[in-house]
């Protein structure tokens, strides 16, 4: 069963592993994401308690960096890289490719949870663009064939 | 392993690391870089070491490294087996039997898996003769193909942190300073601000805590240099952070580095643990009283932090907002304090400068600095070459050579017989040429 919450006292663990520092705050909510796959409010609410930080602020650091997600994630994290790199040699195409066919669209998680999809900036590996990653495996020279057969799997 | 406690001590183990590397065993290493792990390299690593481990003929007597990234990346997985440096590309799990039989055992190429150069039609069997690394200047990625990024061991064999006892043992805080002003290095993360000129500015400054910054939030679109740089030789970095905070006089560093880049993260770790079991970091480096430790912070995925001063506040854990910058973050930096922040590819060049010397090192690349830091930039540059080209991957150059040299020497101009349209330089925010 995958997990889409995080116990109140796994959020207690992961502050004390950074030594309830403010300073840590962006960590500490990577590793709540780490385990929750995306940052639920009742954590988020005893964290602020925690660390003294209003939680509109906290809410301020989840919104603005890319990497948090306030809404529950897909078994399939999809990441479509858009780097200049990978939209020269088609990134575009497939994102749009996903996009209708499970109609979903980028930032948003299919109605099932089976598939988020998002596009990202650049992965780095450009020299094998177009870049796909599927909860995090990095998949090169992807084509709208391979695509398919992944899209195939992915509905089991 | 036990602390190493001065420089006589990293000479001695330097002896001892560097004698069991004999140049003619037999070893062959697979590139396991993020571009080779895409293409599939690990498992033609399982492979490999299946197959050796599982002959008895062979088992023991075959040395086996999985290296960082050797920068041909659009022709992964690559294999290279020493002593004779025969050359692999795009190798899959089941030639590595034949590999082993033909290369391994007997030293002769397997034909299929060299490298052909689609414009002359020409097979290469060494990697230093392909046109792609022929052409190139790898002072600083080369050393890439040479370790296991893993092991710390490998990196002292082959000179590692002897510019840090040099500089702890040696020098003043201000000949280090002068040494790097002299050498002409200037920033590579894009600004090309005179690197000794920075960090004499921070050294200046007052403030009871210091800190030195490694901008690892490497974001721009197309690049994947310091990536691979810390994947495949992290204690380069490191170490010139480890001289750096010496001369700035900082007692504290932060690497600031994408959570996109878990292998590169992992890596790091993996050298920050070993670097303060060795005594290369924490108190005491070397014997001596100086004491410096650097912490990771990982980038939650804002492309604005690679700017400075939102870098630092997002150090801070607040959003990564910049601020003005009329007070310069040298002065006034993290938590307010003096901070030097330079990039991953900068700090890489510290050790080499410091090891080489300045004469040797100023010799490359273009200008002249003596007496105006601004008047040239010295040593070579890594760049990330993608897109419509025929070879695709990281290449390094001497500063001051031409695009078209990096474009058709190197990279093999464009394919397909198309004409040349347009390049596009310095990332999002640099310029088009057509």
């Amino acid at each position: 069963m995958l997990q889409v919450t995080i116990p109140i006292e796994k959020v207690d663990g992961i502050i004390g592993a950074w030594g309830g520092r403010r300073e840590a705050l962006i960590d500490i909510l990577q590793d709540i994401q780490d385990v929750a796959r995306y940052l639920p409010r009742p954590a988020l609410e005893h964290l602020s308690k925690e660390l003294a930080v209003p939680l509109g602020e906290i809410y301020h650091i989840a919104t603005f960096y890319k990497a948090f997600s306030i809404e529950p994630k897909g078994k399939y994290v999809v990441q479509v890289c858009l780097g200049t790199a990978c939209h020269v040699r088609g990134g575009r195409l497939l994102a749009d490719r996903i996009s209708h066919d499970l109609a979903v669209k980028p930032g948003k998680t299919t109605g099932d949870r089976l598939v988020t999809l998002e596009t990202v900036g650049c992965v780095g590996a450009c020299a094998l663009g177009p870049i796909v990653t599927v909860n995090g495996e990095i998949s090169g020279k992807m084509t709208q064939p391979k695509l398919v057969s992944m899209m195939k799997k992915w509905r089991g | 392993m036990q602390t190493v406690k001065s420089a006589s001590e990293l000479g001695a183990l330097h002896t001892r690391l560097n004698a069991a590397r004999d140049p003619k065993r037999p070893l062959v290493t697979v590139c396991g870089g993020t571009g080779c792990q895409a293409s599939g390299c690990m498992k033609v690593a399982e492979a490999v070491r299946d197959t050796l481990g599982g002959d008895p003929k062979l088992a023991g007597k075959i040395d086996f490294r999985v290296t960082g990234c050797h920068g041909f990346c659009e022709r992964g997985p690559l294999v290279v087996v020493h002593p004779q440096g025969i050359f692999y590309q795009q190798v899959r799990p089941e030639d590595v039997d034949e590999i082993v039989r033909l290369s391994v055992v007997q030293g002769k190429p397997v034909e299929r898996l060299l490298y052909r150069d689609e414009v002359s039609g020409k097979t290469f069997t060494r990697e230093n003769e392909v046109p792609f690394y022929k052409n190139q200047q790898r002072l600083i990625f080369g050393m890439n193909g040479q370790i296991d990024p893993r092991s710390i061991d490998d990196y002292i064999a082959i000179g590692g942190y002897q510019a840090l006892a040099k500089v702890l043992t040696q020098m003043k805080p201000e000949q280090v300073i002068d040494q790097i002003k002299k050498s002409g290095l200037r920033g590579r993360g894009g600004g090309g601000f005179p690197t000794g000129i920075k960090w004499e500015t921070c050294r200046r400054a007052e403030g009871i805590r210091k800190f030195v910054i490694c901008n690892a939030d490497e974001g721009d679109p197309g690049a994947f240099m310091d990536r691979s740089l810390i994947e495949g030789n992290p204690h380069s970095v490191l170490e010139g952070m480890i001289i750096g905070a010496f001369a700035i006089g900082a007692r504290e560093g932060w690497v600031y580095i994408r959570k996109e880049y878990p292998l590169a993260c992992d890596v790091l770790r993996n050298a920050m643990a070993q670097a303060r079991e060795y005594g290369f970091l924490g108190k005491g480096i070397l014997g001596t009283a100086f004491d410096f430790d650097v912490r990771i912070r990982r980038g939650a995925g804002a492309f604005v932090c690679g700017e400075s001063t939102a870098l630092m506040a997002s150090l801070e854990g607040r959003v990564g907002e910049p601020r003005a910058k009329y007070v310069h973050t040298v002065e006034k930096g993290l938590w307010n304090f003096p901070s030097n922040l330079n990039n991953v590819e900068t700090w890489a060049n510290v050790p080499l400068i410091i090891n080489k010397g300045v004469e040797w090192y100023a010799r490359i690349g273009t200008g002249d600095v003596t007496g105006d830091a601004w008047g040239g930039s010295k040593g070579t540059k890594i760049f990330s070459l993608v897109g419509k080209i025929r070879n695709t991957g990281l290449v390094e150059v001497p500063m001051g050579i031409s695009l078209r040299q990096i474009i058709y020497d190197i990279g093999g101009g464009v394919p397909d017989g198309k004409r040349f349209k347009a390049v596009q330089t310095g990332g999002a925010v640099g310029g088009l040429h057509t």
